[in-house]
C-alpha cells in the first residue's frame, strides 16, 4: 500500500506510463520545455558562476602562492651563493694580507695555505692557488696543473682585478679545459708594486651550493652570466657554458619574479636575482602554477562541470517527463472522475424524475385497471349481446396493457427508491453458481455453456445477497440474450488490488456497438425493441453503486461483451 | 352467510366508485369513502367487517386513520393500499395493526382473496 499523500492523489506508475504518449503533444512539449529551461537555468547558472568564481579565486591564490614560493627559493639561493663567494674572497684577502710576498712566493707555503683553507671551510672548494705579479706572470702555483710561469696579462679577469682589487670571474675552460671560475684579490706593496693572489673553483662546486630541495621535476634553478651563458648545470638547457634559450629579464639585487612564455610557448614563472659582487645571475624557472597538477586544473573543472551539467539535465529531463506525465495522468483521472460523477448525477436525476412520473401515473393506471375490470364484470353479467366478445377482448387488452405499465412503474420505483442495504458475508463464487442455476432451463435448452471459475484465495465479500443476485441476474440475462445458441458465458472471480473482488462476466455474443456503449446504463435505453423496459442495467448500475462497487463494460460488436463488477471486500 | 361489509377509502373518487361497484357485483357489501375523516364517520354510522385504506390521502392519512380505528374498533381489520412499494410503509402499517398490505394498482381478485382471509371466510 502506498501512503496517501495529503495534497495529491497517489497515482499508479502504470497510470503515469499510460500518459507518456501525451508528452509528444504540443501542449505537453511546451510545458515540458518551460519546466526544463526554468529548472536548468536556476540550477546550472549558479553552478557555473560558483565554479568560475571558485576557479578564479583558486588560481589567484595559487599564483600568489607560487610567486611567493619562487621568490623565497630565489632569495635563499642568493644568500647561500653570496655567503659562499664572500667566504672565499675573505679567505684570499686574509692570506694576502697575513703573508709576505716572499712567503707567498714559496710553493710549499702556498700549498700548505691552500690545504688549510680547504680544511677549514670543509668544502674542498679551491682547486688551485697562484701568485701573479703586476705583469700578469704566474710567479708561484699550487694545484693539479703545471701552470707556473703562465702569462695572464691579456686575460679579462686579470685586467679587471688589476683595476678593482677583487674579482670573481665567469665560468671558463681556461688552460685546463674544465669549467671553472676564478676569484682573485690584488695586494699593493709599500713600494707601489702590486701582486695578485688568485684561486680557482670548479664550476661543479659552485653548482653544489644551489639548493634544489623542494623543486618539482619541472622546476629548474641555475646560474647564468649576463650573456645568458650557463654557469651551473640546468635541467632545461644542459651543461655549464651552454647558452640559455630563454630571454632572461634584467636582474638586479632585488628578486624579480614574473610570468612569461618559454621557448616552447608554455607559460612559466621566472624568478631571477643578481648575486652580489659576482657576474652570476640566479635564475629559477618553474612550471606555470605550482601545484596545479595536484589541484584543480581548468580542464578538470570543465570535465567536472560537463559531467555535472549532463547529470542535472538528465535528471531534469527525466523528472520533467515524469512531472508532465503525472500531471496528464491526474488530469485524465480527474476527467474520468468528473465523468463518473456527472453520469451518476444524471442517472440519479433521471431516476427521481422517473419515480415521480411513475408515481403520478400509478393512480390513473389503477383507475383504468378498475374501469376495465368493471367493464368486464358488466359484460359478463349482461349475457349475450352483439359484439360481446369484441368488447371483452378490448377490456382484456386494456387490462394487459395496464399490467405492462405496472411492470414499468414498479421497476422505476424500485430503481429510485431508497434501498436498505443488508450486510452479510457472501462467498461470491457460490452466489454466482446459485444465480446461474436460476437461468438453468433456458440456457440448457439453447445449449449455452456457462462456466464459473474463481481464482484461489478470493475472500468472501460483505454485501447484500438479494441485491447482488439481482445484479448478476440482470447481467446474465443480458448475456444470455446476446449469445447465439451454443454460445459461451464465462464468469471469472479474481482479486482486483487488495481490497476489491472483481467478477468478470464475458460472453461471445453479438456485442454492443460503440455508439451504444456509453448509454447502456441509462434508464429506458434498450436494444430489445418491444420486450425490454431498458431499466435492467440502470438498476444494476444503481445497486452496484449503493453496494460501494463499480461496474465496467467492454464490448466489441460481433465479438462479445465483458461486464466487470468490482465489489469491495468490506463495506464502508 | 351475510354479505361481507367493506369500507373502501381512497381520495380518488373514480377509483372508489369503480371498486365499490365491482365489489358489489361480486356480492360484497361495499361502501366508499373519499377521505380519512369520512371513513371515521362511516365507521361510527354502520358496522363493517374490513376497511381498505389508502396510505396517502390529503387530510387524515392512512396511518392516522388506522390508529384511530384500532382505538375505537380494535376488532375491525384494516388492509392498507399504497402506490409506494416501500418496505418501511408496510412495516409501519403492520406495526399499527393492519392485517395486510397491497400495492397499487391492485388486482381485484387479489383484494377479494385478502378480504376473505381477513375475515376468516376463505
Amino acid at each position: 500500500m502506498r501512503p496517501a499523500s495529503p495534497w495529491i492523489d497517489p497515482l499508479d506508475p502504470t497510470e503515469v506510463e499510460a500518459a507518456r504518449p501525451y508528452l509528444a503533444g504540443p501542449g505537453a512539449a511546451r510545458l515540458r520545455r518551460t519546466v526544463v529551461l526554468a529548472t536548468a537555468a536556476v540550477s546550472i547558472v549558479p553552478l557555473l558562476i560558483i565554479s568560475f568564481l571558485y576557479y578564479d579565486q583558486y588560481e589567484r591564490s595559487l599564483r600568489t602562492g607560487t610567486l611567493e614560493a619562487v621568490s623565497r627559493q630565489v632569495t635563499n639561493n642568493k644568500r647561500a651563493l653570496e655567503f659562499f663567494l664572500t667566504e672565499r674572497r675573505s679567505a684570499l684577502s686574509f692570506i694576502v694580507q697575513d703573508r709576505s710576498f716572499t712567503e707567498l712566493c714559496d710553493e710549499k707555503t702556498l700549498s700548505r695555505l691552500m690545504k688549510h683553507t680547504n680544511d677549514t671551510f670543509a668544502l674542498g672548494s679551491f682547486a688551485d692557488l697562484g701568485l701573479i705579479d703586476a705583469g700578469g706572470k704566474q710567479l708561484c702555483y699550487t694545484g693539479p696543473y703545471d701552470l707556473k710561469g703562465r702569462d695572464y696579462h691579456d686575460q679579462d679577469w686579470f685586467y679587471r682585478v688589476s683595476r678593482r682589487g677583487v674579482f670573481v670571474s665567469d665560468a671558463f675552460l681556461g688552460y685546463r679545459h674544465s669549467p671553472h671560475f676564478a676569484i682573485a684579490t690584488k695586494h699593493e706593496r709599500e713600494s707601489g708594486e702590486y701582486y695578485i693572489l688568485r684561486a680557482t673553483v670548479n664550476a661543479e662546486v659552485l653548482a653544489e651550493q644551489i639548493v634544489t630541495a623542494g623543486l618539482t621535476p619541472d622546476d629548474d634553478v641555475f646560474l647564468v652570466n649576463r650573456d645568458g651563458v650557463l654557469q651551473s648545470p640546468s635541467r632545461r638547457y644542459g651543461a655549464v657554458l651552454n647558452t640559455v634559450r630563454i630571454p632572461i629579464p634584467h636582474a638586479t639585487g632585488e628578486v624579480h619574479v614574473l610570468e612569461q612564455e618559454d621557448e616552447q610557448h608554455l607559460r612559466v614563472v621566472i624568478g631571477c636575482v643578481q648575486v652580489a659582487d659576482s657576474p652570476f645571475v640566479l635564475v629559477y624557472i618553474g612550471s606555470h602554477v605550482r601545484g596545479q597538477s595536484a589541484g584543480l586544473s581548468l580542464p578538470r573543472l570543465l570535465v567536472f562541470l560537463m559531467v555535472s551539467i549532463a547529470f542535472i539535465l538528465g535528471v531534469i529531463f527525466w523528472g520533467s517527463g515524469q512531472l508532465v506525465a503525472s500531471l496528464r495522468a491526474h488530469n485524465l483521472k480527474r476527467a474520468e472522475l468528473m465523468h463518473k460523477v456527472e453520469y451518476a448525477n444524471k442517472l440519479a436525476t433521471i431516476g427521481r424524475l422517473a419515480a415521480g412520473v411513475a408515481h403520478e401515473i400509478n393512480n390513473p393506471l389503477t383507475i383504468i385497471n378498475e374501469k376495465a375490470g368493471l367493464l368486464q364484470d358488466i359484460v359478463k353479467l349482461e349475457g349475450e349481446f352483439p359484439r360481446r366478445d369484441k368488447v371483452l377482448g378490448i377490456a382484456e387488452s386494456i387490462v394487459g396493457s395496464v399490467a405492462r405499465c405496472r411492470k414499468v412503474t414498479h421497476r422505476l420505483l424500485g430503481f429510485a427508491k431508497y434501498m436498505d442495504v443488508a450486510s452479510e458475508t457472501i462467498a461470491v463464487e457460490e452466489l454466482l453458481k446459485e444465480v446461474v442455476s436460476f437461468l438453468g432451463k433456458e440456457a440448457e435448452s439453447r445449449n449455452v455453456t456457462i462456466t464459473v471459475e474463481a481464482e484461489p484465495g478470493v475472500p468472501n465479500v460483505e454485501s447484500d445477497r438479494g441485491q447482488l443476485q439481482q445484479v448478476f441476474l440482470n447481467i446474465l440475462n443480458n448475456a444470455e440474450a446476446a449469445v447465439r445458441d451454443g454460445g459461451h458465458i464465462d464468469i471469472r472471480v479474481r482479486m482486483a488490488g487488495e481490497r476489491r473482488v472483481a467478477v468478470c462476466i464475458a460472453d461471445d455474443g453479438i456485442g454492443i456497438p460503440k455508439e451504444n456503449l456509453d448509454r447502456i446504463f441509462e434508464p429506458f435505453f434498450t436494444t430489445k425493441e418491444g420486450s425490454g423496459t431498458g431499466l435492467g442495467l440502470s438498476i444494476t448500475y444503481g445497486i452496484v453503486q449503493k453496494l460501494g462497487g463499480e461496474i465496467r463494460v467492454q464490448s466489441e460488436a460481433g465479438k462479445g461483451t465483458c461486464f466487470t463488477v468490482l465489489l469491495p471486500v468490506r463495506r464502508g | 352467510m351475510a354479505a361481507l361489509r367493506v369500507l373502501f377509502v381512497d381520495d380518488e373518487e373514480e377509483l372508489v366508485s369503480t371498486v365499490v361497484e365491482r365489489l358489489d357485483l361480486r356480492g360484497i357489501d361495499a361502501t366508499g369513502a373519499m377521505s380519512g375523516e369520512e371513513a371515521l364517520t362511516r365507521i361510527e354510522e354502520q358496522p363493517f367487517d374490513v376497511v381498505v385504506l389508502d396510505v396517502r390521502m390529503p387530510g387524515l392519512g392512512g396511518f392516522d386513520v388506522i390508529k384511530r380505528i384500532k382505538q375505537s374498533h380494535p376488532d375491525l381489520e384494516v388492509i392498507l393500499l399504497s402506490g409506494h412499494g416501500a418496505k418501511e410503509a408496510a412495516e409501519t402499517g403492520l406495526r399499527l395493526g393492519a392485517f395486510d398490505y397491497l400495492q397499487k394498482p391492485v388486482d381485484l381478485e387479489d383484494l377479494i382473496a385478502i378480504l376473505h382471509r381477513a375475515t376468516g371466510r376463505e
